[in-house]
């Protein structure tokens, strides 16, 4: 729920990785940069239809095309992945960091207490 | 040695969440932060929300509701009721997201005590498949989280 992505980013980074190719791209760029040519390469597409497919992860900001002569190269934009991970993660990330929390309240708490708990907890851990 | 890490797992055929984690004190305490104001407003939470207020009715009947403030002002507030009250080993209640009132879930907390140590369980019963996946993936539409999982080794390999 805290995520740090915006409704409307979130609205087209799901909407661009609602398919199979575009997921398959992202999945390409991740090992690193790529032409159009080089990310056409594996599917049965030509470069206008791989070019629409790069123009929607473009605009959801989940990929950039820089100039570079003819080539205009893709690459990743990590920040974006990240966003949207953290975002699906919301409910673990919520329990982890509250359990961390928890755990040095705990040791607060424990510490405070009167020495006589303390002192059957030990004696209770060691006649285990 | 117990394990610090947290468990979570959604069940592919019934809407519940299930948590486990092992905490080092006597599951009395545990209890009690799960269930005293001044606790819970010290740990319930990510460390970027602040608990601007907990009120707890700790009855057979009673409520608690709590909310949480972020950095840029919006406000989240929880709310349940309670259904079951055992201390120190078991409490449930229903337990609300107040931005979607009707998507109440039932959670039960278990308690179990090993050498002073206690391993927390929570278990989430939602209504629906949606509402679950809703819950897990903080307001995500249902039915998307395998979909997703890939994401999750993707941007680990970009670390």
């Amino acid at each position: 729920m805290l995520g740090t992505i915006s409704e409307t980013d979130l609205d087209s980074t799901l909407a661009a990785l609602a398919d199979q190719t575009r997921r398959a791209i992202v999945a390409r760029l991740a090992r690193g940069e790529a032409s159009v040519m080089e990310l056409a390469e594996p599917f049965a597409m030509t470069q206008p239809a791989i070019s629409k497919h790069l123009k929607v992860l473009e605009r959801a900001g989940l990929i950039t095309r820089r100039r570079d002569a003819q080539r205009r190269p893709c690459r990743l934009e990590p920040k974006r992945l990240q966003q949207l991970s953290e975002w699906v993660g919301g409910y673990r990330q919520f329990w982890e960091e509250s359990y961390e929390r928890l755990d040095d309240y705990l040791q607060q708490l424990q510490a405070k207490e009167k020495p006589s708990v303390i002192k059957k907890a030990r004696s209770h851990r060691r006649s285990k | 040695m117990s394990s610090r890490k947290l468990e979570v797992i959604a069940d592919p055929n019934e809407p519940t969440i299930i948590t486990r984690r092992t905490v080092d004190a006597p599951r009395e305490l545990v209890f009690d932060c799960w269930t005293k104001p001044e606790h819970m407003r010290r740990w319930l939470g990510p460390r970027a929300l602040t608990m601007i207020s907990c009120e707890v009715d700790l009855r057979v009947g009673g409520g608690y509701r709590y909310v949480h403030r972020a950095p840029d002002g919006q406000e989240y507030a929880f709310r349940g009721e309670y259904r079951e009250i055992v201390r120190p080993s078991r409490l449930v209640a229903t337990f609300v997201f107040e931005l979607f009132p009707d998507a109440e879930a039932l959670e039960t907390l278990t308690l179990t005590e090993t050498d002073g140590k206690t391993l927390v369980t929570t278990h989430t019963l939602h209504k629906t498949m949606a509402a679950r996946d809703g819950h897990l993936n903080s307001g995500m539409e249902g039915g998307m989280v395998e979909g997703y999982s890939r994401l999750d080794e993707l941007v680990a390999a970009l670390q």
